[in-house]
C-alpha cells in the first residue's frame, strides 16, 4: 500500500486495516462487518469530511477528502463513505447542516431529474442511487422554476426499489412523490447537476484507481507464489508483460484521478479546464477498470473467479463504479461535444492548459 | 511497491505559460513566413538548418545546460513546454532534436572540458546535428550483441563495423556511438562497450540511406572502415558504457514526443467534424481527448520527477509504453470516425492525406527508442518480477 503523510488518510487506513480486511469481509456473507466499520469511521468524523465545522462536519479540505476516497478504493470498502461525503458536500454548498448517519445523493445519473414544485415539494425518479437502502437521509439536487435548489430529505419519505449493481452493492431506484424536504435552499451560482455528476465521477475515479492499485498488488504477489510448469508464473514473459500493462492501467487511472482531484481542489470556478480533468478522469478510469480488471483475473486463473477469493471485491466494484454519476460513454460524448464546439485550433490549448 | 508508481499532479509553473506564448508566437511567424506547413507532417523540407539557428537564437536549445556552455540554466519543465509546442505544430526539429535531448547531456556528463567548450555552444546555436549509434545489424534493443569494434592504436582507436537504423546520420555532424572495446566477461555480459564521440563526414565512414514505408529517408546504415577516433573522444569509462547508455533513457522515453507524433490527425478530425458532431463522433473524440489528457498529465509528472533530480526509469517506461501504443492506434481510430465525416468538410483532403501518412508512420512508433517488449520487461523488473 502507498505510504501517506496525510493525517486523514492515515487515520482511515488504520481503520480499514483493522476493520475492513478484505478476507474477513469476504468470509462474512451476512455483512456484519459493516456496522463496526461505519461506527469507527463516524467516531473520527470521516463521513462528514467535506462538511465545515459550523455545519456539523469535520472540515477537512477537498484534497484530503479525495485522498481518503483513494484509500477507501484500495480497500474496496462497501459502506456509504463516498456517498455520505458527497451528500455532506452538496448540502454544505447551500449552507445546510448535515445530520448524523448514512446519506447518499440524488440524482446519481446525469439523465435523471428531480423537480421542485411551487409548494416546495420534490418529485422525480433517480435510478442507480448507491446505498439508498442504507441511507437515513438524501441530499437532493432539484430543478425548480427559479433555478437549482439543494434539499435535505428524510429517506423514509421516499419510495425505494432495491437493486444490486455488478459489484453486489445496493444501487437502488428512488422515487420522490411530492415529498416535503427537511430543509430546502437555493444552490449557489455554479453548482448544478453537471457539477454534482463530475464531483461524484471524480470520487468514483479515485476509488477505481485505488482498487486497481490493490489488484496490481495482489496480482504481483500471486504471480510470485503460484507455480505452473515447474516455474513461478511471474517468470513467464507473457505474464510479466500482462502485469506491466496492468501497472500501466493502474498508473494511468491514478494519474487521471489525482490530477482531477487536484484540479477541483484548487479551482476557483468550474470552467472548461476543470471539466476536461473531471470528465477525462471518469472516462480513463473506467477504461482502466475494464482492461486492468481483465488482466488481474487472467493472472489469477480460475481461483480468482471463485467467490472465496478476494479479487472480485476489487474487480467487480471497480467495474460497477463505472456506471455511477455518468458512465464513460456519457462523459465521452459530452467531452467530445465540448471539444468540437470550441473548435479544432482550441483543442491543444485546452489540453496544454493543465 | 505501488508507491513507486505514483504520478503526482505536477502543474507547470507560471513562467512556463509565459514561455509557451513566446514559442507559439515564434512558430506562428515561421508558419506565416512559409518555413513549414503545420498540416504537412510528411513534408520534404524536414531538414531545416536556418530554422534550427533561429530556434537556437531564441535560447531554446540546451535550455537546461550551464551558461558557460551556451545554455540558459532554465528548468526541465520549461524545456518540456518548448518540446511539446514544436511537436504539436509539426515544426521541423529533426536537425536539432537529438542533440538537444540526448547528445548534449551525454557530452555534459562525460566529455573532456575542451570538447564541451567546442561543441555545446554550437548545439545551443542550432548549428550542429547529432545521430545516435546504438543499433547494429542483428542487435537492436539487444545492445550486448553489439559487435562493431574499436581497436586501440597510437593516440586513439580504429573503428570497424556497421551501425544501422541511425536516424539523421545522412545530415549529422556528429554521432555518439557505442563500440566494442573488449569482449564481454563471463561474470558480466554488459562489460566491454565504450561510448565515443564520432565526427561524421571523415575518412572511413560511409552513410547509406534506407528507405522507409512512409516514403521518407530518415534512417541509415553507417559503415566504419578503419575510421580513426582520437583518445580524447572517448566519453566516460572505457568498457563501461552500459550504465551510461541506460541512465539517459528516462529523458528519451517520457517526453511529449512519445505520444504526440500522430497527434495532428486528431486536430484535423475535430476540424472535419465541425462544431455539432453526431453522437458517435463526439464519443470517439471525447475518449481520445481523455486518453491524451491522461498521458500528458503522466508525462508532465515524470518531467517534474526529472526536474527534482529523480531517476524515474519505470515511470518513464510506462509513459512510453502507453503513449506509443496510443499514438499508434490514434490514426486508426481517427480513420474509423472520419468515415462519417461529410464529403463537404473543408479540410477533408488534408485529413485524408494526413491519415495516409500517419497510418504508414504508426508501425514504427512502438519500436523506436526501445520496443514495447523491452519497456514491459523494465516495468516487470520494477514490479519485482525479474
Amino acid at each position: 500500500m502507498a505510504e501517506s503523510d496525510n493525517i486523514v488518510v492515515e487515520t482511515a487506513e488504520k481503520i480499514f486495516a483493522d476493520l475492513a480486511d478484505p478476507q474477513t469481509i469476504n468470509n462474512d456473507k451476512k455483512g456484519a462487518w459493516q456496522a463496526p466499520l461505519w461506527q469507527a469511521l463516524s467516531e473520527v468524523g470521516l463521513p462528514l469530511s467535506w462538511v465545515p465545522d459550523e455545519l456539523g462536519g469535520s472540515g477537512a479540505s477537498l484534497a484530503d477528502g479525495f485522498a481518503l476516497l483513494n484509500a477507501a478504493g484500495r480497500f474496496a470498502v462497501a459502506v456509504p463513505l463516498a456517498e455520505t461525503m458527497l451528500a455532506g458536500w452538496l448540502l454544505a454548498q447551500a449552507k445546510i447542516a448535515s445530520p448524523e448517519g448514512e446519506m447518499t445523493v440524488l440524482p446519481a445519473s446525469p439523465k435523471d431529474r428531480i423537480s421542485l414544485d411551487a409548494d416546495g415539494s420534490l418529485s422525480g425518479r433517480a435510478r442507480g442511487v448507491p446505498f439508498a437502502k442504507a441511507a437515513k437521509h438524501f441530499a437532493v439536487l432539484a430543478h425548480g422554476k427559479d433555478g437549482v435548489a439543494i434539499a435535505l430529505v428524510d429517506a423514509s419519505k421516499a419510495r425505494i426499489e432495491s437493486g444490486l449493481n455488478v459489484g453486489y452493492d445496493h444501487s437502488d431506484t428512488v422515487t420522490l412523490d411530492k415529498v416535503q424536504p427537511v430543509t430546502l435552499k437555493p444552490a449557489p451560482k455554479g453548482v448544478d447537476q453537471t457539477h454534482l455528476m463530475l464531483m461524484g465521477g471524480v470520487a468514483r475515479s479515485l476509488q477505481i484507481a485505488g482498487a486497481l492499485e490493490s489488484m496490481l498488488d495482489i496480482s504481483v504477489r500471486y504471480s510470485n507464489e503460484r507455480v505452473a510448469f515447474e516455474k513461478k508464473i511471474s517468470k513467464f514473459q507473457a505474464v510479466q508483460h500482462n502485469l506491466a500493462r496492468l501497472a500501466g492501467e493502474s498508473a494511468a487511472a491514478l494519474a487521471a484521478a489525482t490530477s482531477a482531484a487536484d484540479a477541483i481542489a484548487n479551482a476557483k470556478v468550474f470552467d472548461d479546464e476543470v471539466y476536461l480533468e473531471a470528465a477525462s478522469a471518469k472516462i480513463r478510469c473506467a477504461e482502466a477498470a475494464e482492461k486492468g480488471g481483465a488482466i488481474a483475473h487472467q493472472v489469477h486463473g480460475a481461483i480468482g473467479f471463485t467467490i472465496e477469493h478476494i479479487l472480485h471485491r476489487y474487480s467487480l466494484r471497480a467495474l460497477a463504479w463505472r456506471d455511477d454519476f455518468g458512465s464513460e460513454s456519457h462523459w465521452a460524448v459530452e467531452l467530445g461535444k465540448l471539444v468540437a464546439n470550441r473548435g479544432a485550433d482550441e483543442l491543444w490549448p485546452l489540453v496544454a492548459s493543465r | 511497491m505501488t508507491a513507486a508508481l505514483r504520478f503526482d499532479p505536477i502543474r507547470l509553473p507560471e513562467k512556463c505559460e509565459q514561455l509557451r506564448k513566446e514559442v507559439r508566437a515564434f512558430l506562428a511567424e515561421e508558419i506565416a513566413a512559409g518555413t513549414f506547413d503545420p498540416h504537412k507532417p510528411n513534408r520534404e523540407d524536414t531538414d531545416a538548418p536556418e530554422f534550427s539557428r533561429r530556434v537556437g537564437a531564441k535560447g531554446w536549445l540546451g535550455m537546461t545546460w550551464p551558461k558557460k556552455y551556451g545554455g540558459q540554466e532554465r528548468s526541465f519543465l520549461e524545456r518540456y513546454v518548448v518540446t511539446e509546442e514544436m511537436r504539436v505544430a509539426n515544426a521541423p526539429t529533426r536537425r536539432f532534436f537529438v542533440a538537444d535531448r540526448q547528445s548534449g547531456p551525454v557530452l555534459l556528463k562525460y566529455a573532456p572540458e575542451h570538447i564541451k567548450m567546442e561543441i555545446l555552444p554550437r548545439i545551443c546555436r542550432g548549428e550542429v546535428c547529432f545521430a545516435i549509434g546504438m543499433s547494429e545489424p542483428n542487435s537492436g534493443s539487444d545492445l550486448f550483441a553489439a559487435k562493431t569494434r574499436a581497436t586501440k592504436t597510437d593516440g586513439g582507436y580504429l573503428i570497424n563495423g556497421t551501425k544501422i537504423w541511425t536516424s539523421s546520420a545522412h545530415i549529422a555532424d556528429y554521432m555518439i556511438a557505442i563500440f566494442r572495446t573488449s569482449p564481454p566477461t563471463k561474470e558480466n555480459r554488459r562489460h566491454g562497450l565504450t561510448q565515443f564521440l564520432v565526427k561524421m563526414k571523415q575518412p572511413g565512414i560511409k552513410v547509406n540511406p534506407i528507405g522507409q514505408i512512409t516514403g521518407q529517408y530518415e534512417f541509415n546504415e553507417v559503415v566504419f572502415t578503419d575510421h580513426f577516433i582520437p583518445d580524447d573522444h572517448v566519453l566516460g569509462e572505457v568498457d563501461g558504457a552500459w550504465k551510461q547508455a541506460t541512465s539517459e533513457l528516462a529523458y528519451e522515453r517520457s517526453g511529449p514526443e512519445r505520444f504526440l507524433e500522430t497527434y495532428y490527425v486528431l486536430t484535423e478530425l475535430v476540424r472535419a467534424v465541425g462544431p455539432n458532431p453526431d453522437t458517435r463522433s463526439a464519443e470517439g473524440i471525447g475518449r481520445l481527448v481523455a486518453q491524451l489528457h491522461t498521458m500528458r498529465r503522466m508525462s508532465v509528472s515524470v518531467a517534474g520527477m526529472l526536474e527534482a533530480g529523480k531517476e524515474p526509469v519505470v515511470e518513464a517506461s510506462i509513459v512510453k509504453d502507453i503513449g506509443t501504443v496510443w499514438e499508434q492506434q490514434l490514426p486508426h481510430r481517427v480513420r474509423d470516425l472520419a468515415a462519417f465525416v461529410e464529403e463537404t468538410a473543408t479540410n477533408r483532403e488534408t485529413l485524408e492525406r494526413q491519415l495516409d501518412f500517419a497510418i504508414k508512420t504508426a508501425p514504427k512508433l512502438t519500436i523506436q527508442g526501445g520496443t514495447t517488449e523491452v519497456l514491459r520487461g523494465i516495468i516487470a523488473r520494477g514490479l519485482g518480477l525479474r
